[in-house]
């Protein structure tokens, strides 16, 4: 496409092909994204003959460069003529599958198995197997990891005497001399087990899955767990028992705690995997022990687990297993040594209470919660309060607020900062589920005591704080509740506490509305432009500028004008700026028209 | 120049390779070359392939402490393409470097003609496509990861593991387990420091990670003690699975017994079967299935035993020589003072004393075994104890992989011998 004399059309696509080298890796990148851009100026036929080979052989970039030009290149199938080329993609792709960057190697992956789709049955044949092949078969780890990838996408579309070489390359691979190899092949087991036909999974791929799960590395038996489910999933449920439960079970008492930690991780797809039956039979005991693991890391996930896998115990006898089997070994993991495991158990145990129904959590479940709520480890104390939602439904929430006020007072006078934001965070979940009477008497002194903190982060949650609760209760509540605490703080001797009445008039007089912000909140903030220290006086243009919009303009004008040009001639730089500021953004810069 | 003394010598996994790093912070990298048509008799060099800055001195703002930037290991990684990557640290820092190749230069500008002036924007008839052409090879350094923050004390050893994707680090009191994609995060899995510093009595001096099995590690301790731990037993290792000690010889203890007790290097044998120790005046060879004794002692340099004293008043007695298997296992080597060091054929028994300096190798001649006199009379060709040298001291040795080729660092010169071809 060749422009005319005195035409600067090509001009911008020629900076674009001259920046795929500039020393600047931001200017590349942008080349990069743009690369469909100057394909099009390029034509089919160059793209394929010139932009391609050039791309194929610079692979020397940074990882962002590399990672967007592997994802351009699997949309490129137009751009380089339609289907009938696509194959012309594969070099670059397969250039950037062996780059030792994960992520890099992955979008090339996907790239490649996106253009898969576009090749034709005799393509995949003649150009894309060749690559898988070539992949499998290469010096470098890194394609070999990559060819792992790419089996299941042509399989399906191969003959049977090519869907015999795929099979043995990935046999091949899954006794790779290297980890790494090895690990690629045990995490693409599922994928690639989906699409092959039955008897090939039962005659190929349990073996290469039993010799996985079986690996010397712990890297490649923790990723056989994972591969496992996908594989029960395919299997018929006859055949579980034989071909994948010994495996399975071996897992669950594997030496290594990764790999039994991958197997609680995982617990909840295994047990939808292998069917009621076998969750009765063979899961319980094994969740039983993971619940009891010498190793704390392993306990707590089985911990996070426990109500996932009891709502999903077949409905016929899942209260039976549950008192009978699992409580034990959850009433020992309410004093496990290890906050980890304990707190892990309270952000689910509440969960329990749906299951189990009003008698057996009164007599069973409430002194578990009880007893965490009074854990020495803050988290999990918070855990247990974040979650009475679920109890609250079963036996509402009477019987637990006596222990729940001492416990939420304890943690919002924590000597760490971290734990009192925490609880204040859960404050208008808890005001609303224990309603506006509990709260006004217990808690509000402690959300006033909030607002004057010694760490400002606590100072701006609990303003906030309030603001979710005048939405929850109301503006009437609020005016006679908060507003008039909020307005004493502004004579306190303190300027940041002086300050954080501002902060609260900032936020609140959106949701109490022009009536309580105009006689109540204005004239405080007005008073306060005289204030000894500057900070709060630019805070009042600050606190006018936000609260002006739900003021009237008579007010505005009245009222706010004349305190905001007064401090425009403050003897502080900061006041006249925010000042300034106010009375522009206000649009009280010049007097009003009539 | 002090900035030259090398600090740490290794071989790649396959020989073809040779990294060395220094105390000024630079790795050089030597390559062996291929053996030559016309003289297929010689085995080929190994000359410099690369040289890069791998640390830069640092200053840590909150102890007000200088960050030295001196490389204290480097190990390589597997090759997994054509690139070659290796982890080099100083004390508190780890680095992933990778070196690759580049022999083609993109060639042809749209916006600039072959003078490289600018063109008209509005004289842009066509586009041009840059063409790769060849250039010279150029070999490039640059730093994939850099693995920061995680160790309070001085970091003196690194290990990859055998699953290619994690590797260990330990400084006195510490050992971290990272993972090679991961920067931000590692997990602590030894942790020695007691709870009053003041009890402090031992700290780990190296630690090396088994050559196949992916859960085991050793450490060594400045008490002459080694622990083996299992990663799949627990998250935290504090508890060891095995506890490497020989008793006491009761009769030569002295003042300086814990001093010279104290391990400066353990290396796992290639088979995993054994591993080596080295500690001021020996080597022992231990069986990872015996704890209570060395299977192999090896005395370096045990003149030295009389001269304690004169040792730890010059400080040479905390010197920490490192060790090496060969290739095969069957021999190791270590290093001594003089520039001189030590190899041991652990199945005739024979050792060898062997000087690295330049009056005494010349290209392709052969060494002359050196010898220590330690009585009144002096033979001619020994030289007595009291004339050693004990500034050149040859701590860093390295044993090619699979070849009898072998690096020795002699303060801040690098020597390569290799065996004769018949």
């Amino acid at each position: 496409m060749a422009g005319a004399d005195g035409d600067d059309s090509l001009y911008p696509i020629a900076v674009l092909i001259d920046e795929l080298r500039n020393e600047d890796v931001q200017l590349r990148l942008n080349s990069i994204k743009k690369l469909s851009t100057i394909a099009l100026a390029l034509g089919v036929e160059r793209t394929r003959t010139e932009l391609l080979p050039f791309l194929t052989d610079t692979i020397y970039d940074e990882d962002e460069v590399l990672l967007a030009l592997a994802e351009q290149l699997g949309n490129f199938t137009m751009l380089v003529g339609g289907p009938e080329y696509v194959h012309c993609l594969l070099p670059p792709l397969e250039s950037l599958a062996t780059v030792e960057e994960t992520v890099v190697r992955d979008k090339a992956v996907e790239s490649l198995r996106k253009i898969s789709q576009e090749h034709s049955p005799v393509d995949l044949e003649v150009h894309f197997e060749p690559l898988v092949k070539r992949l499998a078969s290469g010096d470098w780890f890194t394609s070999r990891t990559s060819a792992c990838g790419l089996f299941s996408v042509c399989y399906p579309r191969v003959s049977s005497t090519v869907k015999a070489e795929i099979r043995q390359h990935f046999r091949t691979l899954c006794s790779d001399d290297t980890p790494m190899v090895r690990r690629a092949a045990a995490s693409k087991l599922g994928e690639f087990a989906k699409v092959l036909e039955l008897d090939y999974v039962k005659s190929d791929i349990i073996s290469l899955f039993t010799a996985l799960a079986s690996d010397e590395q712990d890297s490649v038996r923790l990723l056989a767990v994972e591969a496992c489910v996908s594989i029960a999933t395919l299997l018929p449920q006859e055949d579980l028992e034989t071909l994948v439960m010994p495996t399975l079970r071996q897992a669950a008492e594997d030496k290594s705690w990764r790999v039994r930690y991958m197997v609680a991780d995982k617990f909840s797809e295994l047990q939808k995997a292998v069917g009621p039956e076998i969750t009765k039979n063979d899961l319980v005991p094994a969740f039983q022990n993971l619940l009891k693991d010498c190793e704390a890391e392993v306990r707590a996930a089985a911990a996070n687990k426990v109500k996932e896998f009891c709502e999903n115990l077949p409905e016929d006898n899942r209260e039976q297993i549950i008192m009978t089997h699992i409580l034990p070994c959850v009433k020992e993991l309410v004093s496990d040594t290890n906050q980890h495991v304990k707190s892990a158990l309270a952000s689910v145990i509440m969960g329990l209470s749906t299951i189990l129904g009003k008698d057996n959590t009164i007599e069973h479940l409430l002194p578990l919660f009880l007893a965490q709520l009074k854990d020495e480890c803050p988290e999990v104390r918070l855990n247990i309060i974040s979650n009475l939602d679920c109890v609250n439904e079963v036996i509402g929430i009477r019987q637990l607020s006596q222990s729940l006020l001492p416990a939420i007072v304890e943690l919002a006078e924590d000597a760490k900062w971290r734990v009192r934001l925490a609880i204040i965070e859960y404050m208008p979940l808890l005001a609303g589920q224990l309603g506006v009477e509990f709260f006004d008497e217990k808690l509000n002194t402690l959300c006033m005591a909030w607002l004057i903190d010694h760490v400002y982060a606590i100072r701006e949650a609990a303003t906030c704080n309030l603001m979710k609760l005048v939405e929850k209760f109301g503006a009437d509540w609020a005016q006679n509740t908060i507003v008039p605490k909020v307005l004493g703080m502004a004579n306190d001797p303190n300027y940041l506490h002086r300050m954080t009445t501002l902060f609260c008039i900032n936020a609140l007089s959106d949701v109490c509305g022009r009536d309580i912000t105009t006689k109540q909140m204005l004239p405080v903030v007005l008073k306060m432009s005289e204030d000894q220290v500057a900070n709060v006086r630019f805070n009042v243009a600050k606190s006018l500028q936000k609260i002006g919009p739900v003021l009237e303009k008579i007010t505005l004008q009245n009222q706010v004008k004349p305190v905001l040009d007064k401090l425009a001639t403050d003897k502080d730089m900061d006041v006249k700026y925010f000042a300034h500021e106010a009375l522009s953004v206000l649009e009280l810069t010049y007097p009003a028209h009539d | 120049m002090v900035s030259d003394i090398i600090s740490t010598v290794e071989f790649n996994y396959s020989g073809e390779l040779l990294a060395t790093g220094d105390k000024g912070g630079r790795v050089v990298i030597f390559q062996h070359e291929q053996e030559s048509k016309n003289r297929p008799h010689l085995r080929g060099e190994y000359n410099v392939y690369s040289t890069f800055q791998s640390h830069e001195p640092e200053f840590d703002y909150l102890k007000s402490l200088e960050i030295e930037e001196k490389i204290n290991k480097i190990r390589w990684l597997q090759q997994q393409n054509a690139a070659h990557f290796l982890l080099s640290t100083n004390d508190k820092t780890i680095k992933l470097w990778k070196i690759s190749e580049r022999d083609k230069r993109a060639e042809g500008y749209n916006l600039k003609d072959e003078d490289g002036r600018l063109r008209d924007p509005f004289r842009i008839t066509s586009l041009r496509v840059p063409v790769l052409m060849p250039m010279d090879l150029m070999v490039e350094a640059s730093p994939r990861r850099i693995f920061a923050n995680a160790h309070t004390y001085h970091i003196n050893s690194i290990s990859v593991n055998s699953d290619h994707e994690t590797y260990l680090s330990a400084d006195d009191l510490r050992i971290n387990l990272w993972h090679l994609e991961i920067t931000d995060r590692s997990f602590n899995i030894v942790d020695i420091k007691p709870a009053n510093m003041e009890e402090l009595t031992e700290v780990i001096t190296a630690a090396e990670c088994h050559p196949h099995q992916c859960n085991v590690f050793v450490y060594s301790s400045s008490k002459g003690t080694i622990r083996l731990c299992d990663m799949r037993a627990g998250a935290l290792c504090d508890r060891h699975s095995k506890f490497f000690e020989e008793p006491e010889d009761p009769s030569s203890r002295s003042f300086f017994s814990e001093i010279i007790s104290s391990i400066s290097d353990v290396k796992f044998s290639h088979s995993g079967r054994y591993m080596m120790t080295r500690d001021y005046l020996s080597v022992k060879v231990w069986d990872l299935n015996m704890e209570n004794r060395p299977v192999e002692t090896y005395q370096v340099h045990e003149y030295l035993r009389s001269k304690l004293c004169s040792l730890y008043e010059n400080d040479c007695i905390f010197d920490k020589f490192e060790c090496c298997w060969n290739g095969s296992d069957s021999a190791i080597m270590t290093g001594s003072y003089n520039n001189f060091f030590r190899m041991f054929d652990r199945n005739t028994r024979r050792d060898i004393t062997l000087e690295a300096s330049r009056e005494s190798s010349k290209p392709r001649a052969t060494l002359k075994p050196r010898k220590v006199s330690t009585g009144g009379k002096r033979k001619k060709d020994e030289i007595s104890v009291d004339s050693l040298d004990f500034n050149k001291k040859i701590l860093h040795t390295a044993w090619h992989p699979k070849d009898n080729v072998i690096a020795v660092a002699a303060t801040n010169n690098l020597y390569i011998f290799q065996d004769k071809i018949n």
